[in-house]
């Protein structure tokens, strides 16, 4: 929905998936500023998303017998989209997402190691649902705006991440480099900043970072998990020397008892993200996430943004509360400057056009078709993002996905209009474009929509000619170019 | 742009979608045509993950194979044979690999042993971006196949390129055209809330909208892809209805080339498709004796490709079809405490096709970690490569595309080019 306020709408479109009616109504009266803090002090609002499921007023999910998002894994990612679409904390969402990306973990490894209950169960168990740790996204939205420190760390301990990349079988005989490697390649600092010695190093940091299995009655019993466990014995104790400073100025973690090896790995995941190399990294992919991915990083935005992460003691909430009062964040040029990615495509249009009716459960193959199959990012670097979303296979997929909803939705969106709206067809665009936020038509193109609605006879406003033109003007809307930016 | 509905008009799912043709798809269609509907095809194949070469292609009588892997080595008793390499070093294929082995005794499979580069990658994404882009020096740049695809005649075929992948690489990104990335023509066609005319109306708005982006860049690359959907959708929609001359294995990799045959039996006018099967990253769980994890990879490849090589072959069509494999990087020789393997160099590339001339080009690696052994590096560790790959790339480009390789890859890598077509 447009809420008036350009800024606003962009602040809803990049800090969360859009706004409903009831989102716009939550922020009413606010200045930015406090609108901000509405998005960055998210815990000041109930965590009550999951109750709202079954309401009548809700979208929909379908269940194959009972709903089980932390042991089936299309629950799991129809649940997902149900809070992407009704939570009160927007931005505790956005974040998953963005570290969901940035760690990569997809289920089809896990699920293939320790079985679909069980990955399920690891990528998204809600906390006491099931016996067992929370599953990797839940842990990504508990602490997503916390200390990236504890987050890396927690990530670290992650079974799935244990799974994912092999941790679980890392040992001191011969070490399993996959994680120690990916952490300084993808998770802080990046390439250019380690060598092949690090990593070989980094490996044997981690052995013994395993995890502790507690079996149930079969591979069906919810009641079966694996948790984080430190194995001594499985520890190389020896020192670990690396070509940059370990935190407290030395290149070597000293040899250790066994008993205290653990602090080894802590030692190196609490170097890497107090490093300012990190710091700049997070800046830059939080700079093409909330910012633009038209436009390079820049560089002020940069060092800004890792100077505020530093000096909070790796703390995301200040650094996401300085990127979105930032002049980059606020700056006209960079509204509508980042291609959507197909789960914010697919919530924001929900959002807009309707859902009374409609499971996000239809949404789970066009997003599939689109590129973005929520719990399978493509590879531990998570997805390719910005124009590589739109091929033209993904790009058919929205555009189908556009008509899916608009037709679901067809009664609700003639009925929207009122009656002095429907006399005339340039009121109905306005009605329309009050209700969906694609970036500004120019004049030729709003002559164009004006020309579809004039298409195919005289305009009536009957009932069976909206039914016909609202719902295809919400396709042809959504499914534009313009409507494919946030 | 006149329009009309042609044919398929149907209701799925409460929505009516159907397949179009308008004025411009038959011309895109002629463009395809004179672009080489009839001339040869590329099929690239990317075994993502890094491929464990050494499991793929086994020294089977190398006695560091087994002191180096002595849980996920295959037995020499298992070893599909194929023969020695110019050095007379004995090497076999994985004993899931019967696929490959019928194609090798057609004398349709070359093997080209250690290709890879200096300084080789251990990183999948800088791996697979070095590789996509032929450039070690810039692997953000455009891709080979991409740089190839622009120096097709204006306006180039939206299909002239397709790539049965959900994700976009780096080897198919060009200057002048976006590769579509289709994985299942089934779902490839237009959908609108309303049918009939209702609906028409409501395409040809879209079409237009869809060409009014003017000079904003970022708006007409989003609008050039819906315009491109629109204007193969007939033209994919054909390859549907493929009726395989043979069976092929029910997995993603089986099913992606199956389309592939069908859009080149159906003559549609790619030049260029990209497939690929994941799962190589087999840093745990290999799998011992050819079975496991690793002997389930190789049976998706060896029976993919062979149902692809017969289905061509049945058609007359495997003449005019090349196939190229190749991963991002080879693994560790030694097995780590996981039965896995850790990220390593040098690798393996296949070519196949009716054209190839087939056998075991350059040599396979002494496994003995001294330290004066050349086809080793990284302290003995890893394989050291010994077949540049851009001059298999450049084997492709001049010898099979009939294009200038010199001028696509920046440079001259004729020397050294394994001569398998």
């Amino acid at each position: 929905m447009q809420s008036g306020n350009t800024l606003l709408d962009h602040l809803f479109r990049r800090a969360g998936f859009g706004a409903s009616t009831a989102d716009l109504q939550a922020v009413n009266g606010l200045s930015y500023a406090s609108a901000v803090d509405y998005f960055v002090d998210f815990d000041k609002q109930p965590d009550d998303v999951d109750s709202k499921i079954g309401a009548t007023d809700s979208v929909g999910i379908t269940s194959r017998g009972p709903f089980s998002p932390s042991t089936a894994i299309d629950d799991a990612r129809q649940l997902w989209l149900f809070r992407m679409v009704h939570t009160r904390r927007p931005l505790q969402e956005k974040m998953a997402l963005f570290w969901h990306n940035h760690f990569g973990v997809g289920y089809s490894k896990v699920a293939g190691v320790v079985g679909a209950v069980e990955g399920t169960k690891m990528m998204a168990n809600r906390p006491g649902e099931t016996p067992g740790p929370p599953g990797h996204y839940e842990l990504l939205r508990q602490k997503g705006l916390g200390r990236f420190r504890d987050l890396l760390i927690a990530v670290a301990q992650d079974p799935a991440m244990l799974v994912f990349l092999d941790g679980r079988t890392n040992t001191k005989a011969q070490p399993q480099e996959n994680f120690g490697r990916e952490v300084m390649e993808l998770f802080t600092w990046g390439l250019g900043h380690y060598v092949e010695a690090d990593v070989y190093a980094a490996a044997r940091v981690f052995t013994g970072w395993n995890l502790r299995n507690v079996p149930g009655a079969n591979a069906q019993d919810p009641a079966a998990y694996r948790e984080f466990v430190y194995n001594a014995n499985q520890h190389d104790t020896t020192a670990k020397t690396f070509t940059f400073p370990i935190s407290g100025g030395s290149n070597t973690i000293p040899a250790r008892s066994a008993a205290a090896g653990v602090q080894d790995g802590i030692d190196l995941l609490t170097s890497l993200a107090n490093h300012p190399e990190t710091a700049r990294r997070l800046a830059r992919k939080l700079w093409s996430f909330f910012v633009s991915d038209l436009d390079a990083p820049d560089s002020s935005f940069v060092e800004g943004a890792a100077d505020v992460y530093l000096r909070n003691d790796t703390d995301m909430r200040a650094v996401l509360r300085y990127l979105l009062t930032s002049r980059w964040f606020t700056g006209p040029s960079n509204v509508n400057a980042r291609y959507s990615w197909p789960v914010e495509y697919v919530v924001r249009a929900i959002k807009e056009i309707g859902w009374t009716g409609f499971s996000v459960d239809s949404a789970r193959v066009p997003l599939t078709n689109m590129g973005q199959t929520l719990f399978e990012p493509p590879n531990v670097a998570g997805w390719q993002l910005g124009r590589a979303w739109f091929g033209t296979g993904a790009m058919l997929a929205r555009m189908n996905f556009a008509a899916t909803l608009a037709s679901n939705q067809k009664f609700n969106l003639a009925r929207s209009f009122s009656t002095g709206e429907r006399s005339q067809p340039d009121r109905v665009l306005n009605g329309m474009l009050q209700r969906l936020t694609p970036a500004p038509y120019e004049t030729n193109e709003t002559t164009e929509l004006l020309n579809y609605l004039n298409a195919s006879g005289p305009w009536t406003g009957s009932d069976a000619q909206m039914n016909a033109k609202a719902a295809g003007l919400a396709r042809l809307i959504a499914g534009s170019g313009e409507y494919q930016f946030v | 742009m006149a329009s009309k509905v042609t044919r398929r008009e149907f209701i799925r799912d409460g929505v009516a979608a159907f397949t179009i043709s308008f004025a411009a798809p038959a011309f895109l269609v002629d463009i395809a045509r004179a672009q080489g509907a009839v001339s040869r095809n590329l099929v690239v194949i990317y075994l993502a993950g890094g491929n464990d070469a050494l499991s793929t292609v086994i020294p089977y009588n190398d006695p560091f194979y087994y002191s180096r892997r002595p849980n996920i080595a295959i037995p020499a008793g298992q070893v599909l044979q194929v023969g020695t390499d110019g050095a007379g070093k004995a090497v076999g294929l994985h004993p899931k690999l019967t696929g490959l082995q019928t194609i090798f005794n057609q004398g349709h499979l070359a093997i080209i042993q250690r290709a890879g580069y200096q300084n080789s990658s251990r990183s999948h994404f800088q791996g697979t971006d070095i590789w996509g882009t032929a450039d070690p020096g810039n692997p953000s740049a455009n891709g080979w196949l991409g740089r190839y695809l622009d120096t097709l005649p204006s306006p180039i075929d939206p299909l002239a390129g397709w790539n049965t992948s959900g994700a976009t690489y780096r080897a198919l990104t060009g200057v002048n055209l976006s590769v579509p990335s289709i994985t299942d023509p089934r779902s490839y066609s237009f959908a609108s809330p309303n049918s009939g005319a209702e609906a028409i109306a409501e395409r040809n708005s879209a079409i237009r909208l869809a060409s009014l982006a003017g000079n904003r860049s970022n708006l007409a690359f989003v609008n050039t892809s819906a315009i491109e959907a629109f204007a193969t959708l007939d033209r994919v929609g054909a390859v549907v209805g493929y009726q395989p001359s043979v069976t092929y294995p029910n997995n993603g990799f089986g099913q992606a080339l199956k389309t592939v045959a069908g859009s080149i039996a159906k003559g549609i006018g790619t030049r260029v498709y990209w497939v690929q099967t994941g799962g190589f990253d087999t840093h745990s769980g290999q799998g011992n004796a050819g079975a496991g994890t690793y002997g389930n990879l190789m049976t998706t490849v060896g029976d993919g490709l062979l149902a692809f090589h017969n289905d061509l072959q049945n058609q007359g069509l495997l003449n005019s079809t090349l196939m190229i494999e190749f991963s991002e990087f080879g693994r560790r020789i030694t097995e780590n405490g996981s039965q896995g393997t850790d990220h390593g160099a040098g690798g393996l590339m296949f070519a196949i096709g009716g054209a190839v001339k087939g056998g075991i080009y350059g040599t396979a690696a002494d496994l003995n970690p001294k330290a004066d052994n050349p086809t080793l590096e990284n302290s003995g560790n890893d394989v050291t490569y010994e077949t540049d790959f851009r001059s298999v790339y450049a084997k492709v480009l001049d010898g099979w595309l009939g294009a200038d390789s010199t001028a696509i890859l920046g440079g001259n890598f004729r020397t050294g080019a394994p001569t398998f077509i």
